[in-house]
């Protein structure tokens, strides 16, 4: 077990390293940041001293050295644009995506366990069929086009939602939200929806898999000839054996609608990370990119390993096969 | 299946049946009404995208056929020049109708490229690792499970950053995104017949690897990549479009759908909706026809479902 452990330790840790390295040198051969950050009516000495000021006068192996060195220390350099510390920057913007990743996620649940219940339940009819169609066109709908189309409908044509922003936010454990005043919940709802789609279309596979292969299990044919009614045996004993693999894989997905807000921010101009990584990209603002890419993929690689433990401790088969191979 | 008759030992299922298997799979297709339209529509599609300098009813990008004055006019008006706009213009006056075709030529063109790209390196990756096995196989897998593990927008942002912008750059970040789906398909299918007498014989005659993998080996484990390469086709025009409308994806001398939309995305505010409504229904229905495709291909490819 502890062998398991460690191996797959050593190899995020492996993963991490060449990530760093990827990212660093791929983002520092892109561009010239001092044509981009500097000002051009500079005189010789002034446009020196910057350069010296932003550390790009050393060799790129020696930037690289000392951007690990900090990077160690949880300082991962200073935003070319904001002059502020990249990691600050992008901490101070969590909170809002995870907001509209949270509450894309229960959207995603509320809805689509129930239609993909139903669809389970009814796979004949009219209404399941037409549930599975619209989940199918979840799949193939580009998120961003969708959102702008909601912007389309709610905001231009019946203007009954704002299209852009957070709204106001009031502080709740220490962080700035929007679902606590009617106008940051006003704000949230369509980022929220927009993000949920595709998991929405996921759910409601899940759900409906589940559901049909619930329905036959002796279970619910006990609880059938036991007199319960319809109703109960829906809402109590189905519900509660497909909701262990939904919630799962919704876990997992919570990384996946992170990395995917980058996406519905742009669109709603939601001041998350993802917005930030956008701009920051068509700004060449370096550290930022380099800080979000390596702070997301370390994200990534920590869920994963997360996982692949819990797994390897309810399946014993992976690891020893890990172990083997 | 001109292998299958070279290899005596292969074709005994060719025997067993009395319609060809081309015959038989474009029965099998046509059982579909909703499959055979999609079919039709993509085949549209892409007459539209390799004929749209001789049909589109102007040359959005010759400077002398728009004129700015036409600018933001509605679906329907008429402009300076008599010229009736179907499905209105852009902020500089273009044809809308125009700018979709010439859109649909570039956005195709992007999507098709990478598709077959990362076809070509993903196809031989995992023949290499299912042909060699033990430590290259070990070592291609992982590689391919870690890549999978991360959604592929991430992956699409990290190359991005570091590749930079371009067409090139993008066709290479969408290749590198999508190979490892191939890789892993057709390693999958590669490991059963890898088995398989006729392989066994190939490599008795000491052909050498490369003739065993690519004339042998290759022509079996393609109908299941048919249908990977149906989807991964639609997901690179999908997410070429989402880099270009976050403006990190194509230039703006190639303005691809996800361009249009992001151009009209600036005008939806004032209520300008067709500037970017109308390239995203070209988009829309691009993907949705080439997944319905998708879709059929994957029912009738699948041997479980086979009558």
């Amino acid at each position: 077990m502890s062998v398991f452990i460690v191996r797959r330790l050593l190899q995020s840790l492996a993963v991490i390293v060449a990530m760093s390295l990827l990212v660093f040198f791929g983002v520092n051969v892109i561009g010239n940041p001092v044509d981009i950050l500097i000002n051009p009516e500079f005189d010789q000495e002034e446009l020196e001293r910057a350069i010296k000021a932003l550390g790009l006068d050393l060799p790129i192996w020696q930037q690289y050295l000392v951007f690990v060195e900090n990077a160690v220390k949880g300082d991962l350099g200073k935003s070319f644009v904001f002059g502020m510390p990249a990691i600050q920057l992008i901490v101070q913007r969590i909170p809002a995506t995870l907001e509209l990743a949270l509450a894309a996620m229960l959207i995603a649940i509320v809805f689509g366990i129930p239609l993909g219940m139903w669809a389970g339940l009814k796979p004949d009819s009219m209404v399941g069929k037409t549930i599975m169609g619209g989940s199918i066109l979840g799949f193939s709908l580009p998120t961003f086009w969708v959102g702008i189309m909601m912007i389309m409908v709610f905001a231009v044509m019946l203007g009954v939602l704002p299209a852009t922003g957070r709204g106001e936010t009031v502080e709740f454990l220490g962080m700035q939200v929007s679902f606590l005043t009617a106008d940051g919940l006003s704000h949230l709802l369509m980022p929220a929806l927009n993000l949920a789609l595709l998991k929405l279309a996921l759910v409601i596979r899940l759900a409906r898999a589940g559901t049909r292969e619930a329905a036959l299990q002796d279970y619910v044919k006990f609880a059938r000839a036991k007199g319960l009614s319809p109703r109960r045996i829906v809402m109590v004993h189905i519900l509660k054996n497909i909701l262990i693999p939904v919630v799962t894989v919704l876990g997992l997905e919570l990384g996946n609608v992170i990395a995917y807000s980058v996406v519905t921010e742009t669109v709603f101009a939601w001041p998350g990370m993802g917005k930030l990584i956008i701009d920051s990209m068509q700004l060449l603002d370096r550290p930022i990119i380099v800080a979000y890419l390596l702070m997301v993929v370390f994200l990534f690689i920590t869920i994963n390993l997360l996982v692949d433990i819990l797994y390897s401790v309810l399946d014993p088969r992976v690891r020893l096969q890990d172990v083997k191979g | 299946m001109a292998t299958t008759e070279t290899f005596p030992v292969a074709s005994s299922e060719g025997v067993a049946q009395a319609e060809s298997p081309l015959k038989r799979f474009l029965s099998d297709y046509c059982d579909s009404k909703v499959a055979i339209g999609a079919l039709f529509v993509i085949m549209a599609i892409a007459f539209v995208a390799i004929f749209a300098p001789l049909i589109s009813p102007q040359n959005p990008y010759d400077l002398g056929e728009i004129d700015i004055l036409d600018g933001r006019q509605p679906p329907g008006s008429i402009g300076l020049t008599g010229m009736k706009f179907v499905l209105g213009t852009d902020d500089q006056g273009r044809d809308m109708l125009s700018a979709i075709f010439y859109g649909l030529r570039i956005s195709l063109a992007v999507g098709a490229m990478s598709g077959f790209l990362a076809l070509c390196l993903g196809m031989s990756i995992g023949l290499v690792a299912a042909y060699f096995g033990g430590r290259v196989d070990t070592i291609i897998m992982r590689i391919v499970d870690l890549q999978l593990s991360f959604p592929a927008i991430l992956v699409a942002l990290v190359l991005v950053a570091v590749l930079g912008k371009g067409v090139d750059k993008i066709i290479i970040a969408l290749v590198l995104v999508q190979w490892a789906y191939y890789a892993r398909t057709v390693r999958g299918s590669a490991l059963v017949e890898r088995e398989k007498e006729y392989i066994e014989a190939a490599i008795c005659l000491a052909l050498s690897h490369r003739r065993v993998v690519f004339r042998h080996m290759l022509p079996n484990v393609m109908p299941p990549l048919i249908v990977v390469v149906t989807v991964q086709v639609a997901h690179a025009i999908a997410l070429e479009a989402t880099l270009s409308f976050l403006g990190i994806g194509l230039p703006v001398t190639e303005p691809s759908l996800g361009l249009l939309i992001a151009t009209g995305f600036d005008y939806m505010l004032t209520g300008n909706y067709w500037i970017s409504f109308f390239p995203g229904i070209a988009l829309l229905i691009t993907i949705f026809s080439i997944n319905l495709v998708g879709d059929q291909l994957r029912d009738i490819l699948n041997p479980r479902l086979q009558k």
